[in-house]
């Protein structure tokens, strides 16, 4: 029987051994052959990338299909596509547990974990753009032989650099503290070289009341923390183009539309995640339809964000009464990327408007296909910004087209083969579920849940 | 020194709660309650003083931001003046972003390990107070016999009131 006022969270009245079961059991059986059919693919892509990325550190990056006019390609489209990705990561697990809002423990650690593999993702992009990866220590300041020479504190490239090491640091902590209880949990059932394995990694957690008490307020200090910085990291990524003196970029709309962007994107990666997560590890009770439900209209909130930036970049240009301003913009629009730019507002903008129909987010293959829509639409909105901004300059003599090469092309195959590599390795060792969390939220909705028990015990 | 303790076994978080309050008011030394999520005000129940670790979160953000400020005014204008576009050397806005995400970076890192440091978590710990099921389905609660003198009996009918599955009493 469940509350008419509060809709259950977990559905078929679990109890908190059947949450341990069910979260743990599959990490402790032999792996599907769904599961090895997927590593198969994904660790293709990436083996992939791997010997695509070897090729142009070896080569230099004379082999991408960059020109003098547009120097800015795939390798910063995919940069910025990836770190939006992981944007909604943050987004659950910090914004959201600020915000009170239960539903999101089913969901938070393997969105969190999509944040950590997004970062790790579009870091590799910035490391390989910079022709000798091998010395991209030369971005930390440290006292060195070279004057010391220090790094330029006032270039947003710098900035970047902190604000993207801090965000994969700070979310791998926040991470691995949030999975310290469950660490314990999988201690306690597992035997011999699991049982010491995971006796260390969860620092031996016995779940005391003293320790949760510091605990829980560590983890709304992290949340606090985690907040801001999302919010300073794509913010900071956007200055690398608002800061340049380019139409186009040169906007202070920036921050704020990449940050929705950002949010928007990465929601869509977690509803196609956890869209297929719930069909093949059968998660059915905990991802339940309220929770693709919240998850379609937070998509569709972002959605109208971006719709509303589109058109707000739009009438600047025209309002600013700037004609190279204008010309970038109808450029877009009506130029030779027309089409990208058109895939673009219709990916990101119309497509989602159906989720509005309550009948459209309560069909999962209709959602699915939205959100692969919006990754799309995604990757074409950062192509559009870089490209369109950049192939037709101010000197008509050196307007040029861009077009990636075959490496650029397995170099952006080999981001999704680490992705999903990675992904898939974690569903494989690594409660996805919150256990811990997931049982402090199991009686809502089940309020009469104990009086029931107490009916039947009389009656037996 | 070794102490004769009483752990009782619970199977809901309100009967834990209710329990250990009752017990503290009767004045019965509750040592600790195991869980296996984070009970709602257990931390009254048990009486717990808020955590000082928001300080720790302080002390480290403020040394962060502050440290990186500096550093970058000393880089910046000090130690090897820097002419980039004609702006004042230390220009503060400018020094905004990476003071900032210092600041994150330590207050995160430093109220966790300080958490870890005083909840006595370290690689290899092997709890002293270990119940199976605490980590599952189980609520456990532990307390001191050395209470007050009318003693056991009274403890014991207090957990059974709030419906305890289990009393068992150990020597440590």
């Amino acid at each position: 029987m469940s509350s008419p006022l509060r809709p259950p969270l977990i559905a078929g009245h679990k109890s908190l051994a059947d949450v341990t079961r069910d979260i743990c059991t599959p990490l402790e059986g032999r792996p599907s052959s769904w599961w090895w059919a997927g590593l198969a693919v994904s660790a293709s892509m990436l083996l992939v990338g791997l010997v695509s990325v070897g090729y142009q550190i070896a080569w230099g990056i004379g082999t991408w299909g960059l020109n003098k006019t547009v120097g800015w390609g795939f390798d910063i489209t995919n940069f910025v596509f990836w770190i939006g990705i992981g944007h909604a990561g943050t987004l659950i697990s910090a914004v959201l547990f600020l915000f009170r809002q239960q539903w999101r423990t089913s969901v938070n650690r393997a969105a969190e974990a999509m944040t950590l593999f997004a970062v790790m993702c579009a870091g590799i992009f910035p490391l390989i753009h910079m022709g000798r990866p091998w010395l991209f220590f030369w971005f930390a300041p440290y006292p060195n032989a070279r004057g010391p020479l220090w790094i330029n504190f006032k270039s947003p490239l710098v900035w970047d650099f902190f604000a993207i090491s801090t965000y994969f640091l700070v979310s791998a902590l926040f991470w691995y503290f949030g999975l310290l209880p469950d660490l314990a949990t999988l201690r306690d059932r597992a035997v011999g070289w699991r049982k010491k394995l995971c006796g260390v990694l969860c620092l031996g957690w016995n779940g005391s009341a003293r320790t949760w008490h510091r605990y829980e307020t560590v983890y709304l200090l992290l949340a606090g923390l985690a907040t801001p910085l999302v919010f300073s990291v794509h913010t900071i990524v956007s200055m690398d183009f608002a800061t340049s003196v380019i139409p186009g970029w040169h906007t202070t709309i920036f921050p704020p539309y990449f940050v929705a962007g950002a949010i928007f994107s990465g929601l869509a990666m977690v509803l196609t995640l956890m869209l297929i997560a719930r069909k093949t590890m059968r998660l059915e009770a905990y991802l339940t339809a309220r929770h693709v439900d919240a998850m379609c209209q937070l998509m569709l909130a972002m959605g109208c964000l971006v719709g509303l930036a589109y058109g707000t970049e739009f009438f600047l240009a025209f309002y600013s009464g700037n004609p190279y301003e204008q010309f970038v913009f109808l450029n877009r629009a009506a130029g030779p990327l027309a089409w990208a730019y058109w895939t673009m507002v219709t990916c990101n903008v119309l497509v989602p408007q159906v989720l509005w129909l309550k009948a459209a987010r309560r069909n999962f293959a209709l959602v699915f296909a939205v959100s692969i829509l919006v990754n799309v639409g995604m990757w074409f909105e950062r192509f559009v910004i870089i490209v369109t901004s950049l192939h037709r300059d101010y000197l008509p003599s050196s307007w040029a087209t861009y077009v990636p090469t075959l490496i650029e092309l397995t170099t952006l195959v080999g981001s999704f083969g680490l992705f999903f590599t990675c992904f898939l390795l974690f569903c494989r060792f690594v409660p996805v579920i919150a256990m811990a969390e997931v049982k402090g939220v199991l009686d809502v909705g089940h309020e009469t849940r104990r009086e029931d028990a107490v009916v039947t015990g009389e009656a037996a | 020194m070794s102490r004769r303790i009483t752990v009782a076994t619970f199977v809901h978080q309100d009967d834990v709660r209710a329990a250990t309050a009752d017990l503290r008011q009767g004045g019965f030394p509750v040592l600790d309650v195991y869980s296996p999520h984070p009970i709602h005000a257990m931390d009254e129940a048990l009486g717990l003083r808020p955590t000082r670790l928001t300080w720790v979160c302080f002390l480290c953000g403020a040394v962060g931001g502050l440290g990186m400020l500096w550093f970058q005014h000393w880089v910046n204008a000090v130690q090897w003046p820097l002419n980039v576009g004609g702006k004042p050397w230390n220009s503060l806005p400018a020094e905004a972003p990476v003071a900032f995400e210092m600041l994150v970076l330590l207050a995160a890192f430093g109220s966790v390990l300080a958490c870890l440091a005083v909840c006595r978590l370290y690689p290899g710990r092997t709890p002293r107070d270990w119940y199976q099921g605490a980590t599952d389905d189980r609520y456990v609660l532990e307390v001191d016999e050395a209470g007050p003198a009318s003693g056991a009996s009274e403890m014991v009918a207090v957990l059974r009131k709030h419906g305890a599955v289990q009393i068992q009493e150990l020597v440590r």
